[in-house]
């Protein structure tokens, strides 16, 4: 494909716009969003394993949700959506973010087992407590902000364990209905920050590619009611 | 045996040092074309010095006593390096001043591709000559120079520094806040943005305006939406920006820019003009640089500067880049 640099300087980049989708909880929900703003999603919704859908305007990438800063950061995607969390947590990746989509809503907490006084005895007698997480910068950021010092131990899978079997005091995880903390003893202490889905950008394509990614932003914001 | 290196340097053997080399001249070779005559500068500095700069430059990530316990610090651009230079040896000189550098810097980043703590920047420094047609032959000169590089599909980001900052000064965002906003505006964090000016007090109207301006990016049509949306700052800025864009044109060096209200670049010392560079072929920026007509002056000599830097190795990935896609049928 030809490209030209046209007289106003307008780089036209060639192909569709690659919009990273995040896999896992939030896949749904992108998807029905994807399509409320007119954008084909039926090849990403079958039993394929592909992971790149391609369209004429816009290709899809599925991913992990917490891989679309990295691919969004480098290019290797133009747009992406990704939950707030994962923007937190990897803060130090550089994509613009355009836009709050409203859906994937959650809440960032902290926990502790229900009736337990692990965490304020840690806190008082020790001088820190012993949090377990997979948002490590997070939590750390949170107990700095507040003026608390916590040891924060970096888990990979089902992080509700850890207060169970005494390796920390409490945890900091993402919790949406508050179901899987119940089912293991466990309840919210405090609140840190809610996290919604959001639409990001690279920032190359944010300018060179200024025309599709405003009209993509503004369909997004009318099928969300943003 | 494997010796390690520090996360973020990297070893150059020869075949990538061959083609790094045939960039260097080339780059050089426009910048003395035009001009713009070599400079180089210690890598080391004092950390003082350096702080002069002031802003986010200041903070080097590298610092370290030498013998006498005088701070050191590693420079992180040239632009602060040479200010200090042509105070301290062209103090008397007849501006304007041209002068041109490649050299390493060092910033405390997370090292991946074409982000790297030790990098090679190539630019140049226009000392003494005022916007807009200071600010027009420094973005000529760029123009060469990315043709030079064969990046003909590159594009120059063109703002203006002062926008918000003196829109928030309009809107009474002070302290605090304003630093925070500023920080949103640098990362283009909307979400976030929009929450903080209505912390601050900003009514919506406002707060629309400022994120619709922050938007604007395009050809010369943007100034005109940008005045619709009123103001003293805005109509300033778009001012700035219009003579400058004017001047470019009269050069007939306007075509690979584009105007973005929304630039900010997060070091301290810009005022007016800013650019930015990029290439499709790469999603980071290339370089960039821009107007600081008041940085001089904090090493006491008061005179109007521009100039530009581009990362030597980004620039190098961007040229293997095109040569692929050229070679595609």
């Amino acid at each position: 494909m030809s490209v030209e640099v046209a007289g106003m300087g307008q780089a036209k980049a060639e192909g569709p716009l690659k919009l990273a989708v995040p896999r896992g909880a939030l896949f749904g929900e992108t998807l029905d969003t994807l399509d409320a703003a007119g954008i084909d999603t039926s090849a990403a919704r079958g039993e394929s394993r592909s992971l790149i859908f391609a369209g004429s305007e816009i290709s899809l990438v599925t991913m992990r949700p917490s891989d679309v800063p990295t691919y969004v950061e480098a290019g290797a995607a133009d747009v992406g959506i990704t939950g707030k969390d994962v923007l937190l947590e990897q803060s130090d990746r550089m994509v613009y973010e355009l836009l709050d989509l409203g859906f994937g809503r959650c809440r960032m907490v902290l926990a502790g087992r229900v009736g337990d006084e692990r965490l304020g005895e840690s806190q008082r007698r020790l001088g820190m407590m012993r949090i377990a997480t997979k948002y490590p910068r997070i939590a750390e950021r949170h107990f700095e902000s507040t003026g608390r010092q916590a040891e924060v131990i970096e888990v990979k899978g089902s992080v509700e364990l850890a207060p169970l079997i005494g390796l920390a005091d409490g945890i900091v995880d993402l919790v949406a209905t508050g179901r899987t903390l119940a089912e293991n003893d466990l309840e919210v202490r405090e609140e840190i920050v809610e996290c919604t889905a959001r639409f990001v950008a690279n920032r190359v394509a944010h300018k060179l590619r200024a025309e599709e990614v405003d009209a993509l932003t503004s369909k997004l914001r009318e099928a969300t009611g943003q | 045996m494997i010796h390690p290196i520090p996360p973020g340097t990297r070893d150059v053997l020869p075949d990538e040092m061959r083609e790094l080399r045939k960039l260097h001249l080339a780059l050089i070779e426009v910048f003395e074309s035009n001009g713009y005559g070599e400079v180089a500068t210690p890598a080391i500095e004092y950390d003082d010095v350096l702080a002069r700069g002031g802003g986010r430059t200041a903070d080097s990530a590298y610092r370290f006593f030498d013998e006498s316990g005088d701070l050191l610090a590693l420079r992180s651009d040239m632009t602060v390096p040479i200010a200090r230079l042509v105070a301290s040896r062209y103090a008397e000189a007849e501006p304007p001043l041209r002068l041109c550098y490649l050299a390493n810097a060092f910033r405390a980043v997370r090292p991946q591709r074409g982000q790297m703590r030790e990098f090679a920047q190539a630019g140049v420094e226009l000392i003494g000559a005022p916007a807009p047609a200071g600010t027009a032959e420094v973005v000529e000169v760029l123009e060469a120079a990315l043709a030079a590089a064969g990046l003909d599909r590159a594009v120059i980001g063109l703002g203006d520094a002062d926008l918000f900052r003196q829109l928030l000064t309009e809107l009474g965002v002070e302290g605090e806040a304003r630093e925070s906003v500023l920080g949103r505006l640098a990362t283009h964090d909307l979400v976030g943005l929009e929450a903080e000016l209505s912390q601050a007090g900003i009514d919506d109207e406002h707060v629309a305006t400022c994120v619709t301006l922050s938007q604007l990016r395009g050809g010369r049509e943007v100034l005109e939406q940008a005045r619709a949306l009123g103001g003293t700052a805005v109509e300033r800025a778009t001012a700035r920006i219009g003579e400058t864009f004017e001047a470019l044109e009269e050069r007939g060096a306007a075509d690979r820019v584009r105007i973005d209200l929304g630039l900010l670049r997060n070091l301290g010392y810009y005022s007016g003009a800013i650019l930015e560079v990029y290439d499709p072929a790469l999603g980071h920026v290339l370089g960039g640089g821009g107007r600081y007509d008041r940085l001089l002056k904090r090493f006491g000599l008061d005179l109007p500067a521009a100039g530009f830097a581009l990362y030597l190795e980004r620039v190098h990935v961007a040229q293997m880049e095109e040569e692929s896609r050229r070679a595609e049928p």
